[in-house]
């Protein structure tokens, strides 16, 4: 069974990080599309502190008999790969859009100086 | 007849070569015009190549190898021009050479021409042990994914047709780009042919692929190679 103390910690540790993330969202520090992964971490591993038989039992479908709050890192640990993996592709995302916009800079900035030298003559 | 013909030269840190580069494309046809792509250099790259008669194209930040050739292509496109050719910055191209590499595309017979260094047996070129396997290994994959043979998918001397123009200036590879382009081109149905040339030793500076990279670099590829084959490519209508 899930100690009563577990899940109040995993209770709180919860609610201050969807706390920390709706604050951050609130003084336009995090954009509202990068939060959206946080608040669902922060959601499922409220609802599986609160809800004790719903982890018992989420523990025993995957033979997690010893100590059922495993199973709350194991779903911790999840959402912060997804968040991780979306960071790259965020990142990727942006390094093509600043070579472009790298590109795009040095094609105008030729374009410009020859056209103000060809007034300039 | 008279096709308008860019020669684009990527360079980063090339001061001291910049400038042979850059006469000697004029030597070999003044008509051609060539735009030096500095890559964010720290000498005086720009300058030099621009006080040798060059149009120069100055990025903001160092992009890589990939995205400053890409700018080249880009640069051809809009400009309308009909042939692109190719040279590395560093003076291991030797422009004398050019004639080899335009012809096939002037007859119109190819879209993407290689300056290899492997397509005659004989050919001078001997790299040490730990590259040639490289280069071998990258030949086979990519003649493997692409459907033709390749000799040489590594080498940065290269001249291009309008099709090739367009497509690379849409789709190029960013860091390390001749491999995967090589195999881009081939699945977008490019013709591509291959004609021996020598490359030189480096005039100056320092090669960018030191040894630690080269594994990094292997590993990097052959993943690219992988995905690149597994992508959808548009198919490049080429008849003339």
């Amino acid at each position: 069974m899930t100690p009563v103390r577990a899940s109040i910690a995993g209770a709180i540790a919860s609610i201050i990080l969807i706390l920390v993330v709706v604050e951050l969202v609130r003084g336009r520090r995090l954009k509202e599309r990068y939060a959206l992964l946080w608040l669902a971490t922060g959601a499922v591993l409220l609802v599986l502190s609160i809800w004790r038989d719903g982890l018992n039992a989420i523990a025993g479908w995957f033979g997690v008999t010893g100590y059922p709050p495993a199973v709350l890192f194991a779903v911790a640990i999840l959402f912060i790969f997804l968040v991780l993996l979306h960071y790259s592709t965020v990142i990727s995302r942006l390094t093509d859009e600043n070579i472009d916009l790298a590109q795009r800079i040095a094609l105008l900035e030729e374009r410009l100086s020859r056209r103000e030298q060809s007034q300039a003559d | 007849m008279s096709e308008r013909i860019v020669a684009i030269v990527p360079a980063w840190n090339e001061e001291g070569a910049i400038g042979g580069v850059v006469d000697e494309i004029t030597a070999f046809d003044p008509a051609i015009e060539i735009v030096v792509v500095d890559d964010a250099s720290s000498d005086a790259t720009a300058d030099v190549a621009e006080a040798h008669g060059a149009t120069v194209l100055r990025l903001l930040f160092n992009v890589g190898i990939g995205g400053a050739v890409q700018t080249g292509f880009r640069y051809a496109r809009d400009g309308g021009y009909g042939i692109a050719v190719r040279l590395d910055g560093d003076g291991q191209h030797d422009a004398s050479e050019l004639d080899k590499l335009l012809a096939p595309v002037h007859a119109r017979e190819a879209d993407l021409v290689i300056g290899s260094r492997f397509v005659d047996p004989g050919g001078s070129y001997r790299p040490p042990f730990a590259r040639r396997l490289g280069i071998r290994v990258f030949a086979r994959t990519v003649s493997l994914l692409g459907g033709q043979r390749v000799t040489d998918t590594t080498s940065g001397f290269v001249a291009l047709s309008r099709h090739g123009i367009e497509l690379f200036a849409e789709e190029y590879p960013h860091d390390y780009p001749e491999v995967e382009a090589t195999l881009v081109a081939l699945r977008s149905g490019l013709r591509l042919e291959q004609v021996q040339v020598d490359m030189r030793e480096r005039r100056a500076g320092t090669s960018s692929i030191t040894f630690v990279r080269s594994l990094y670099y292997i590993v990097k590829v052959m993943l690219a190679l992988f995905v690149a084959s597994l992508r959808r490519y548009p198919r490049v209508e080429t008849a003339a």
